[in-house]
């Protein structure tokens, strides 16, 4: 279902395009195109990445947070994102030299934090981004829970918290910005575009280069497909990737659940009315237990 | 029968009167310095004092909440096993009113009052837990609602069955003032808020097993399969009878000149009743564990700290109390229903805990563990539960027989 999310919408666009231009009607076309926009995401090239944390403070800027410590001795140790700093770069030993990841929010196509959001406060937006909305968040920490990439980070020593994490710029993104990020990378190793561009432009790097790469691109079908997408020269592991993620979307595992809600609402009530029938009770006596 | 229950005795009071009364009760009656109250006080006052830190410099201040473990004792302890242990009241209502055992009668209304109050304290603790509580009637208003999520199932069905307790706990209430009328009307409506308990119970039950299905890598493989919702929803019936066994020993001690000689000797029936039902749903949830075992292929993590400790809550603290409760019901021994029935809860207090707490994250350099602070907030909502539960208690026909008018009432009184 996931992994199709991304077929399934251009095949509506498609088809909203297509009975549009039957019924000879701009203002459909119109507004299935502005309803259905691609997913956005950002391709991370990790070989690229020279480890300058130029994205770290251009986050910081962007979000008014506290500059980030720029010694050398923060590369030492695998550092995670935090409430005053929502993407770090890490730097990881392996086979083939040093290697630098950057880590974020994945922003999946189908996020566990949104599944388990009671209010809505964690959305997936159309555009793609996932954005936390205070005004709805009661702070249940549930999102905390339920991500596989440990992403959302909570205030605790706030009166008002807030849950914090990326949003892939998504006030940047309406004003036809990209990422800040992306922005300030100097190595070309971000870059933003439609998942589906990514997606192309990832498969392209490794066809091109298959010894430069693991010939796997990370976040196609982790937790059933995320926003960010990377790509190593060594495996996904040794860069402290999460590879034990499920390749199915997270909430599909709510779904056994949620789909036997209904049945047990409608059908329970039913069964106890006639099970109090056949043995001949009266509903109507309310009878105090004495 | 207290004498001020019975000064209501004109067949409709007016307001004044009804008024009168309520002030009258709200009186304390018996000694204030009990050791008891000195201690529960003393316990209640320093947790209001660390709730107000709490509100004021945030939820660091006094738990060791983390971002890695967010869901600390509060949540574990307080929400998700008072929950379960609140289990009784809409299984006992569905043998009375549904099957019709009026065996369990004369506990009904404390296994209701009980589980009322399980509700309004301890799922009412996610109030502190929360770290915007003034959003909290978002999901109900429904600016938004979050129709996929389990949490906004749960957070739902916390608020109905909230009302459900409090409807079928009503007619109490109706018969301490002395309405007659409005007796009448609570009482019709009690059969309907049954079933609708039961349902609801049902999914809110297992909703709270299946809060955590998302967390799959994060707990350890053999407390984690498809089957937490289900085993969540058995273990609740057996959480909850063992919570109305044990509150009963309490209550036969503590409450003793209120209940009469005639509910005193259908009580030992009651025990045995309660002990067969215990034994039989402990089998169905050791089943269960075998299937999930068998089914996720998770044998093999048994051969391992975790492993054992698993074994020390599912033999420990479920087969053998269960077998307990068989061999004590067949001998009628009453003490050993009674040890089964504490050993069940603490099974049940573990597994809650071993999900959300020790097997969470079963591998992180630093696991939780509660601050002295987060116990004692935690013990001084058991203490505020137990003061609510003793002022109904003694005043209103909980344990005590109802008063004349109302059990003289026709039984097909409102048809």
């Amino acid at each position: 279902m996931s992994r199709n999310g991304l077929s399934r919408r251009t095949f509506l666009a498609t088809l909203g395009v297509a009975g549009a231009s039957a019924a000879l009607s701009t203002i459909t076309k119109a507004k299935t195109g502005s309803s259905r926009p691609e997913f956005r995401g950002m391709l991370v090239d990790t070989t690229r990445c020279i480890g300058c944390r130029d994205c770290e403070v251009a986050c910081a800027k962007a979000k008014g947070l506290p500059m980030p410590q720029l010694g050398m001795a923060e590369l030492d140790t695998v550092r995670q994102t935090g409430t005053t700093q929502l993407t770090v770069v890490n730097r990881f030993n392996t086979r083939n030299g040093f290697a630098f990841a950057k880590r974020q929010c994945m922003h999946c196509d189908e996020p566990a934090c949104t599944s388990i959001c009671l209010t809505k406060a964690m959305l997936k937006t159309p555009e793609g981004p996932v954005i936390w909305r205070g005004e709805k968040c009661m702070g249940c920490r549930g999102c905390m829970i339920s991500c596989p990439f440990d992403i959302p980070k909570f205030e605790y020593h706030s009166a008002n918290p807030k849950v914090v994490k990326c949003d892939m710029c998504f006030d940047r993104q309406k004003q036809g910005k990209r990422p800040a990020c992306v922005e300030a990378c100097p190595a070309g190793s971000l870059t933003f575009g439609t998942r589906r561009e990514l997606l192309e432009e990832g498969r392209r790097r490794i066809a091109t280069k298959p010894d430069a790469y693991v010939h796997h691109l990370y976040g196609e079908n982790e937790a059933g497909g995320t926003g960010v997408l990377y790509l190593s020269a060594s495996p996904f592991k040794t860069i402290g990737m999460n590879t034990s993620v499920d390749r199915e979307a997270y909430p599909e595992l709510t779904v056994p659940f949620l789909s036997s809600v209904p049945l047990i609402l409608t059908l329970f009530p039913v069964f106890m009315l006639a099970a109090s029938r056949a043995r001949g009770g009266d509903h109507h006596n309310g009878e105090v237990p004495r | 029968m207290n004498g001020d229950t019975q000064s209501i005795t004109a067949p409709h009071p007016t307001a004044r009167e009804v008024w009168h009364h309520v002030r009258t009760e709200l009186r304390p009656k018996g000694r204030l310095l009990t050791s008891f109250n000195v201690i529960s006080g003393a316990v209640i006052a320093v947790g209001i004092v660390l709730v107000i830190i709490r509100f004021a410099f945030g939820l660091g201040s006094i738990t060791n909440l983390s971002q890695a473990f967010p869901w600390g004792l509060w949540i574990t302890f307080d929400v998700i096993t008072g929950v379960a242990f609140a289990g009784g009241a809409y299984v006992l209502t569905f043998m009375v009113y549904v099957l019709g055992i009026d065996r369990y009668k004369p506990i009904l209304r404390a296994t209701i009052l009980n589980a009322f109050l399980a509700y309004v304290f301890y799922a009412g603790a996610v109030l502190l837990d929360l770290g915007r509580p003034w959003h909290i009637a978002n999901p109900i208003i429904g600016n938004s609602f979050g129709l996929s999520s389990v949490l906004f199932l749960v957070s739902w069905h916390f608020a109905l069955y909230m009302l459900t307790a409090l409807v079928e706990f009503s007619p109490a209430i109706a018969e301490w003032l002395g309405l007659r009328r409005l007796r009448k009307l609570l009482g019709s409506l009690t059969f309907g808020a049954v079933i609708f308990g039961v349902t609801l119970s049902t999914l809110h039950q297992s909703g709270l097993g299946a809060v955590f299905m998302m967390a799959k890598d994060k707990i350890f493989p053999l407390w984690y399969s498809e089957y937490i919702p289900v085993l969540f929803f058995v273990s609740s019936i057996f959480a909850g009878l063992s919570m109305v066994v044990f509150e009963g020993t309490i209550s036969e001690r503590v409450f003793d000149h209120l209940i009469t000689s005639k509910s005193r000797l259908s009580r030992a029936d009651i025990l045995v009743g309660l002990a067969r039902i215990c034994a039989g749903t402990m089998f169905v949830y050791l089943f269960l564990e075998v299937l999930s075992l068998t089914h996720s292929q998770t044998w093999r993590y048994l051969w391992s700290s975790m492993g054992l400790w698993f074994l020390v809550e599912v033999v420990g603290f479920v087969a053998v109390p269960c077998v307990f409760y068989v061999v004590a019901l067949r001998q009628r021994n009453f003490l050993l229903i009674r040890i089964a029935a504490i050993m069940t809860m603490v099974g049940v207090v573990l597994n809650r805990m071993n999900i959300a707490i020790f097997a969470y994250r079963w591998d992180a350099p630093h696991h939780y563990i509660p601050s002295w602070m987060e116990v004692e907030v935690t013990l001084a909502i058991v203490f505020a539960e137990i003061w609510a539960f003793r002022w109904i208690v003694n005043r209103m026909p909980v344990l005590s027989d109802p008063p004349l008018w109302a059990s003289e009432q026709p039984k097909h009184a409102s048809t």
